[in-house]
């Protein structure tokens, strides 16, 4: 199912959760919203779901008003972050309770019931837990029930909210994986909400960076990796550095040295240059070339990092560098600190 | 000679090292003080509770089983025992219902004046029994703010069983919703929400997942407040207006009795209290254990 956000703003008291935020979401796909705490990403989940409701703008649902719909009767699946398992019930009673919520009508048979609970069981690979009680169960367990519990009832849309958040890092990457796969499976509309990147990343279709109760960028993985829009979505998108420049005649300026170095269309004056370490090269020293100063060189995995002082305006400013090892320099030696890709942002203004 | 300069010695110097005292474990007393220590809390459990209660029994007993029978078996014992059983009985169902509504209120929303709230369902903990009977009679006595309506009605409150029914429900109205607010706060609203997500209508879900999730502490807060509206003194004292046989409960049965220097059968109406509250600290230990699983949960 499509689902069209338009214009939805949701204040809590004077705090302005979502500002004017509208995303096209579309059918099928498994679109993450990614943002820090704060950023609204899950207020918008919870009024997609219906269990929050907007101050203002509109929910379509294949073009359906759902605002005018309650959340029974919006199909979706919901996996909360804390799983909000009932915990007197044991795993098989939890996934079977939406089909035995249902009015007498159209409820299903319990021999039905039964079946589907246990296709479900397989589906999420717990079928040996059926009797289990929810505090008898792994973290990861739980999520796997809390993920059959919701897609139980066949829902047009699927809700996660943080669903990897409780889990440890191994876990969280089996899971996420796995979780890939069975939206591959399904093909659900599906949004996760997560502040994660690295899960954002790698499993989302498309990945909707937010921050401050607005859309900084909607894009695939590689493009919000690879070309930023905002300042925003490079300081928060993977590693980044950034150096406070000036733009001079479509040209950039760091402290006194004028760069080669394309300005990207900022307008003249106070800019910032953002860098990822992995995009830093260095060289001998050169007119061309930034001039750096070794501070430190760390081992850290295949390369190693350097933090290298730059002469800025009004000053000195530290970045660290990914050097393949074998060629990283000495500390205290003067090198040539060479941007590959970067990214130039008009200065943000005082917020 | 330290422990730690014991390693650079040779290995026969070593051997002739003092083994250590075996150590006492720091969270022990020696066995002097925890033999003193549980023999002044037996003690004093003896001196104040069970003396009490044995006494109960032996005093009421102390004419013989005939005698003990005939005193529970009189017309104006059974009417107050039948009495007792109707207030607890409708107390009890006002304190569910509205108990309830007050927990949930307060675990699972959030509103301005809550913790006005919180402070007014304590009120009753705070307040004089006697000063509660009173204000029941200043509303609706014969002189009261509403009593003349009521009079007029013919509606009799005061000196009368909707009276101490209400007296009854001041007094007692804390022991549900207090055992109530902290599980549900604690327990949030994430199974309601997913309940709800799943289809489940307001009342289904309220029965099916909200009821489950707090019976034991619900059943608990049911048998404090029993246990509490069943010997209620003070407060319905004042309203009831002691006629025998038609507005004395239990408690105002065995003092009547008592005033009258009928000591055996004063106490043997009391050993029936006596009885209730044996029966509800037995009820009280296994729902405690019960719920203990509750908050693990």
């Amino acid at each position: 199912m499509k689902i069209d956000v338009h214009a939805v703003s949701k204040s809590f008291g004077s705090f302005k959760a979502l500002d004017n935020v509208s995303l096209d979401i579309k059918s099928g796909e498994l679109i993450a919203l990614l943002g820090p705490s704060g950023s609204g990403k899950t207020s918008l989940l919870r009024i997609i779901a219906g269990l929050e409701w907007p101050d203002a703008g509109d929910i379509r649902f294949d073009g359906r008003d759902a605002l005018s719909l309650s959340v029974k009767e919006r199909d979706v699946g919901f996996v909360f972050q804390h799983y909000a398992l009932f915990r007197h019930m044991n795993v098989f009673d939890n996934i079977a309770f939406g089909l035995r919520v249902r009015p007498r009508k159209v409820r299903k048979s319990e021999a039905e019931i039964r079946t589907r609970v246990e296709k479900l069981l397989e589906l999420v690979q717990i079928g040996s837990l059926a009797q289990r009680y929810p505090t008898q169960l792994s973290g990861g367990q739980r999520q796997r029930v809390a993920l059959a519990r919701a897609l139980a009832i066949e829902p047009k849309v699927l809700l996660l909210d943080e669903p990897f958040g409780a889990l440890d890092a191994k876990v969280r990457k089996d899971l996420r994986r796995w979780l890939r796969d069975l939206h591959n499976e399904l093909h659900v509309t599906s949004v996760l909400v997560t502040h994660d990147q690295e899960e954002a990343l790698e499993v989302a279709d498309r990945v909707v960076v937010m921050g401050r109760g607005k859309i900084e960028q909607v894009g695939t993985p590689g493009e919000v990796y690879d070309a930023p829009a905002s300042a925003f979505v490079h300081d928060f998108i993977g590693e980044s550095v950034a150096l406070p420049v000036q733009v001079e005649n479509g040209g950039v300026r760091i402290g006194a040295q004028h760069l080669n170095l394309d300005s990207q269309g900022v307008a003249s004056g106070p800019a910032q240059l953002f860098l990822r370490p992995h995009d830093i090269g260095i060289t001998l020293p050169s007119a061309d070339a930034l001039r750096g100063e070794v501070l430190a060189v760390r081992r850290f995995g295949p390369t190693h990092r350097v933090d290298l002082q730059v002469p800025v305006e009004g000053g000195t400013a530290t970045l660290e560098a990914a050097i393949s090892s074998g060629h990283e320099p000495r500390i205290g030696e003067v090198v040539g600190v060479v941007p590959e890709r970067y990214r130039v942002f008009a200065a943000q203004s005082a917020h | 000679m330290s422990v730690a300069d014991a390693t650079f010695l040779p290995a026969d110097a070593r051997a002739e090292a003092k083994p250590a005292p075996a150590p006492r474990p720091v969270n022990t007393e020696p066995a002097a003080v925890r033999y003193a220590l549980i023999g002044l809390a037996v003690a004093f459990l003896s001196l104040f509770i069970v003396l009490p209660l044995v006494t109960v029994f032996a005093q009421a007993l102390s004419r013989g089983w005939d005698v003990y029978l005939a005193a529970l078996h009189e017309t104006d014992a059974l009417h107050a025992v039948y009495l007792t059983l109707v207030a607890a009985a409708i107390s009890l169902v006002l304190n569910v219902v509205f108990g309830l509504c007050a927990a949930w209120a307060i675990a699972k929303f959030e509103f301005p004046g809550k913790s006005v709230l919180i402070s007014f369902i304590d009120l009753p903990f705070s307040v004089s029994p006697v000063v509660a009977g009173l204000v029941f009679v200043l509303m609706f006595g014969a002189q009261g703010l509403f009593g003349s309506w009521f009079i007029d009605n013919d509606i009799k409150i005061i000196f009368a069983l909707p009276g101490i029914v209400l007296a009854t429900v001041f007094v007692t109205f804390p022991f549900v919703a207090r055992e109530l607010i902290p599980l549900m706060q604690e327990q949030g609203t994430a199974e309601e929400e997913a309940a709800i997500s799943l289809g489940a209508p307001g009342f289904l879900t309220f029965l099916k997942v909200t009821l489950p999730n707090i019976k034991w502490a619900l059943l608990y807060g049911v048998l404090l407040s029993n246990a509490r509206a069943m010997g209620e003194f003070g407060a319905v004292s004042v309203v009831s207006g002691h006629i025998r046989g038609e507005t004395n409960t239990m408690p105002l049965h065995i003092e009547i009795l008592y005033n009258e220097y009928q000591f055996a059968a004063s106490f043997a109406v009391a050993s029936l209290l006596a009885l209730l509250a044996l029966v509800t600290l037995v009820l009280k230990t296994v729902l405690e254990h019960r719920l203990a699983k509750d908050h693990k949960a």
